[in-house]
């Protein structure tokens, strides 16, 4: 916002159209022949696709198709355990995070992650959001205030949590628990989210909200999603990559993949005629 | 089973078997009536006797105790003569000895465990995991009268020859902490009991943290790491909080190690009845005061002394035990309050 006060030139459409166009060119992240090993398993096979810019990507297939190791590479999670490892390229901004040189920690905190299991941080709600904010951000107490409300409000939490903010966040629901930890990967600002299997551990009202959440955050955030839920793909994902025993079998736009899938296998999947 | 039982014929289904069908059942499936109660009371009995043991042993203390209590009474402990010759006996300085080996034991012992604990929970290759972890276990298999010898011939030596001269000229320089590194570099003294204690207490503790800091859910430390944390980052607001009870729970076993201990403390000490300001003067320890004199106890009042002496270092373990379980417990009741 700051930008624009001091850079005086008018926003023309031509200057929108040549964003656009380069936004369109360069996705926000592009894996390359990803290959990927546990020790001697090998997870992934020559993965390729592209991660557009504010758009929510679903990855889906059966169990141990790899979705969620595809998922672990792109903020280099993997690279906690030894016998790990990953070949190939995956570019997010135009630099490939397989670099041995890439600050993880930078790279973490612009790659925000959530997991199946809620997984609230042993403190209050107010510094589960605080803490991760403060890592890479000096904000007075007013900022940091603010900065919690705006980010458990565009969790949809802020209403349930405003009054008991000095409450433990382990006190909270199981679905109250998982959107606390969205807003804490929200409040960092990172520019993509990943969300492994968001809700799976969740009732149906609580997945409900998350849904709808995901649908408000892809304004503003690059949405990465890993689902058991092909319905859920379908409802919230633009864009589809199906995966079967480490290699993508299909990807494409969500409504192609679901209603005119290329492939028999994928067809046959979301189908329900196998898997 | 026995033979003739199974031979019985079978019962008619007559109307009283299936009114009451239980004893047909009960002799064939279900273990005699009897058999609960009496694991239970069994199983009672040995818990009580463990209490009851506890009791008996604290009563004799006191009884034994009590010629030197008439004699002293609450000036026994705050006195710190000890003089068998003139039977004048006051428990202060082993109890400053006692305490001051101790604390001195937990301030080097703690750290360094934490950091063993760390580096084999967070960061040691898979390789070496096993190889180190051994090793720090078996430090708490080597028994403690070699401890007191190897601290009284080869560590003793090394300390007043290299680390003495060292320290004085550091940190016997800083303001007020400079007075507890003065004097003669002798390498017997409280300052050695504690740093023999220290690593008698670092297989203990830092066992008890690689056990808690693993099982620290993989997933809570993975959302931390996404954050962008520093593996400092996330040990510091994660593990630690999650694991302070185990935390605590490893300082407290260590430290009640720490204030029992006596053959090896007793080599180094310099078995002194005095309180000097600096760590390198000889002291005393509870422990080793009782290791050193039982034999020549002779007087009653010397060895009620004596007892009265080992009474003080029960009641400071049990001190210590509840003071652990308070922090526990309160520290349980402070989760998420913390802004």
């Amino acid at each position: 916002m700051n930008l624009q006060i001091s850079m005086p030139p008018v926003d023309t459409a031509a200057d929108r159209a040549t964003r656009k166009a380069q936004a369109d060119a360069a996705p926000k992240m592009s894996i390359r022949n990803l290959d990927f090993h546990y020790g001697s398993f090998q997870a992934l096979k020559h993965v390729s696709f592209d991660i557009a810019e504010r758009d929510v990507t679903a990855f889906i297939g059966p169990s141990g198709c790899g979705k969620s190791t595809l998922l672990r590479t792109l903020n280099r999670m993997y690279s906690l355990y030894p016998n790990q490892r990953a070949a190939g390229e995956i570019l997010f901004n135009r630099q490939n995070i397989l670099d041995p040189k890439t600050d993880l920690n930078l790279l973490r905190a612009k790659i925000g992650m959530v997991f199946q299991k809620p997984t609230p941080f042993p403190m209050s709600i107010y510094d589960n959001i605080a803490f991760g904010v403060r890592l890479y951000e000096r904000l007075s107490q007013r900022d940091m205030d603010e900065r919690v409300e705006w980010a458990l409000t565009k969790a949809a939490m802020w209403d349930e949590a405003k009054d008991k903010l000095k409450q433990s966040g382990m006190a909270l629901s199981g679905g109250q628990q998982q959107r606390l930890c969205i807003a804490r990967a929200v409040s960092v600002k990172p520019e993509v989210l990943l969300l492994d299997e968001p809700t799976s551990a969740l009732d149906p009202i609580s997945t409900a909200k998350i849904e709808e959440l995901i649908s408000e955050l892809k304004a503003d955030y690059t949405i990465a999603i890993v689902t058991h839920n092909m319905q859920q793909a379908a409802r919230v994902s633009d864009r589809t990559a199906y995966m079967y025993l480490g290699e993508v079998i299909e990807f494409g736009e969500t409504d192609q993949i679901f209603l005119r899938p290329a492939r028999k296998e994928t067809e046959d999947y979301i189908t329900g005629r196998f898997g | 089973m026995s033979a003739s039982e199974a031979q019985v014929p079978p019962m008619p289904m007559t109307d009283a078997t299936l009114r009451h069908p239980e004893p047909v059942g009960a002799k064939r499936t279900s273990p005699p009536r009897w058999q609960d109660p009496l694991f239970e009371h069994t199983t009672r009995f040995f818990a009580v006797l463990v209490l009851a043991l506890l009791a008996c042993i604290i009563v004799a203390l006191a009884w034994a105790a009590a010629p030197a209590m008439r004699k002293f009474g609450l000036a026994f402990f705050v006195t710190d003569v000890w003089n068998p010759v003139t039977l004048t006996f006051g428990a202060l300085a082993p109890i400053y000895g006692t305490l001051v080996t101790s604390a001195i034991a937990l301030v080097i012992g703690v750290p360094l465990s934490f950091g063993i604990a760390l580096f084999l929970t967070e960061m040691c290759p898979a390789v070496l995991k096993r190889p180190l972890g051994t090793a720090v276990e078996l430090l708490a298999a080597i028994p403690s009268i070699i401890y007191g010898m190897w601290g009284l011939f080869v560590f003793a030596p090394f300390f007043a020859d290299h680390v003495q001269p060292l320290l004085t000229g550091t940190l016997g320089k800083v303001w007020l902490v400079g007075a507890l590194f003065q004097g003669a570099p002798t390498g017997i003294g409280v300052l050695a009991a504690g740093v023999i204690l220290s690593v008698m207490i670092i297989p203990f503790i830092a066992a008890v943290m690689r056990d808690v800091f693993e099982v620290v859910p993989p997933v809570l430390k993975e959302s931390a790491y996404g954050l962008g944390c520093t593996t400092w980052e996330v040990v510091r607001n994660i593990v630690l909080p999650y694991t302070r009870v185990g935390v605590i729970g490893g300082v407290m076993l260590g430290l009640g190690r720490a204030l029992g201990e006596t053959m090896a403390v007793t080599f180094v000490i310099g078995n002194a009845y005095r309180i000097r300001t600096s760590l390198y003067e000889p002291g005393n320890s509870i422990a080793s005061a009782l290791a050193n004199e039982f034999n020549e106890a002779s007087d009653p009042v010397h060895r009620a002394s004596l007892i009265a002496l080992g009474l003080v270092l029960f009641v400071l373990t049990l001190v210590v035990l509840a003071a652990s379980r308070w922090l526990i417990a309160h520290l349980a009741r402070g989760e998420g309050a913390k802004t």
